[in-house]
């Protein structure tokens, strides 16, 4: 049993079961999402998250590629807490994106458990289909976890902390490319990444008042082995499903019309 | 940032394994804490490591992602990595990250030493 110091128990109180005792001391508890097997997207965000629907979630292990830590980081000064940012990145967390790329999260913003299908830009023009899950959430970080076909298998954390300087703000990814395909078009996805993030980030930033952020990009390669056990995941491959969406388009639409 | 609050004691026991007592708060402010415990659990006598949680008070997602890192380490030296000592809510949570495919769960040292030796 673990061994933690519970809150003092007032007269009358019932005894907890340890089970129950560590339940509800636990201050994390309800920073975690409930454990789910596959994806299921609410009615209202259905047709965007056609991709995702029905997938399981892959970490880092469910991944192909090496294994990359990339981080992000942008002073904000001393003026704003880390809970401030933080508050309001969760908020509204899609406006912070680049202009053209969507995130359809809950109107209440980043809760755990919480599926939000996302649109974002690709090469050659493609719009990619996918999502993220609301892994963790509290009031100075929130994590993302991947679904199958995503280009990246991976937890993405965002966080805002107090440093000598003032309050720095970071996004953190600990990926993988998901499969081959991704792993091949890595050096061009790491360009695309590198300007998303920064471009966020310096969003985040505008937000709190700093007029002329300077986002800092620094890699690590944790794991230069690649999973080829995983290299199957390309049958979920988000990018040549959202291309096979597409091109099945005007099919859709005349079915949806029915006959004449 | 805030020190961390965990300690991690590393036992070596027979036949290759060595038990990392984990107690307190695991975040990524604790990864010098881990990797010191791994550099002195993981001699070229240890073939697995085994993570002792029963002391753990507290998880974010930046522990999580530290264990991964942990887990890296351990496959590249060829070493197996298991775990006891999870409450119902830590095990979940290894459930839905699916660390726990990777990372093997017993319910008790003596279950987690036996398959070792039997391993």
């Amino acid at each position: 049993m673990t061994d933690i110091a519970g809150p003092e128990r007032a007269p009358g109180q019932v005894e907890l079961s340890a089970k129950e005792a560590d339940v509800s001391t636990r201050r994390d508890i309800g920073s975690w999402a409930t454990k789910v097997d596959r994806l299921a997207v609410d009615p209202e965000r259905a047709k965007a998250g056609f991709n995702i629907a029905g997938k399981r979630l892959s970490g880092p292990q469910q991944g192909f590629g090496r294994l990359r830590q990339r981080t992000y980081t942008v002073d904000l000064g001393p003026e704003v807490t880390p809970q401030q940012v933080i508050g309001a990145w969760k908020a509204d967390f899609g406006s912070f994106w680049p202009k053209g790329n969507v995130f359809q999260g809950a109107l209440t913003g980043i809760t755990p458990g919480d599926v939000a299908p996302i649109a974002v830009n690709a090469a050659g023009g493609i719009k990619l289909s996918t999502g993220v899950f609301v892994l963790y959430s509290d009031d100075v970080s929130f994590t993302f976890m991947t679904p199958q076909g995503h280009m990246f298998a991976s937890w993405i954390t965002f966080a805002a902390e107090r440093r000598e300087t003032g309050t720095v703000a970071q996004a953190l990814l600990l990926l993988r490319t998901s499969d081959p395909l991704f792993e091949l078009a890595f050096p061009v996805m790491k360009v695309m990444e590198d300007r998303f993030w920064k471009q966020t980030l310096a969003n985040v930033a505008r937000s709190v008042g700093v007029a002329e952020p300077v986002v800092a990009e620094h890699t690590t390669i944790v794991d230069r082995r690649r999973i080829w056990k995983n290299w199957r995941n390309v049958w979920h491959n988000a990018g040549i499903r959202s291309v096979l969406h597409l091109l099945a388009a005007p099919a859709r639409a005349l079915r949806s019309r029915g006959p004449a | 940032m805030d020190a961390p609050t965990v300690s991690m004691d590393v036992r070596h026991l027979d036949g290759g394994t060595a038990v990392v007592d984990i107690k307190g708060e695991v975040t990524s402010a604790c990864e010098p804490e881990l990797m010191s415990a791994y550099d002195a659990a993981a001699g070229s006598e240890t073939r697995r490591l085994v993570l002792n949680f029963t002391g753990l008070e507290y998880m974010n997602s930046g522990g999580i992602g530290m264990l991964v890192t942990l887990l890296v380490r351990t496959n590249r030296q060829r070493q197996q990595l298991a775990a006891y000592g999870l409450s119902d809510h830590y095990r979940q949570i290894f459930e839905l990250t699916r660390l726990d495919e990777a990372i093997t769960i017993f319910e008790d040292e003596r279950s987690a030493l036996s398959a070792s030796a039997h391993g």
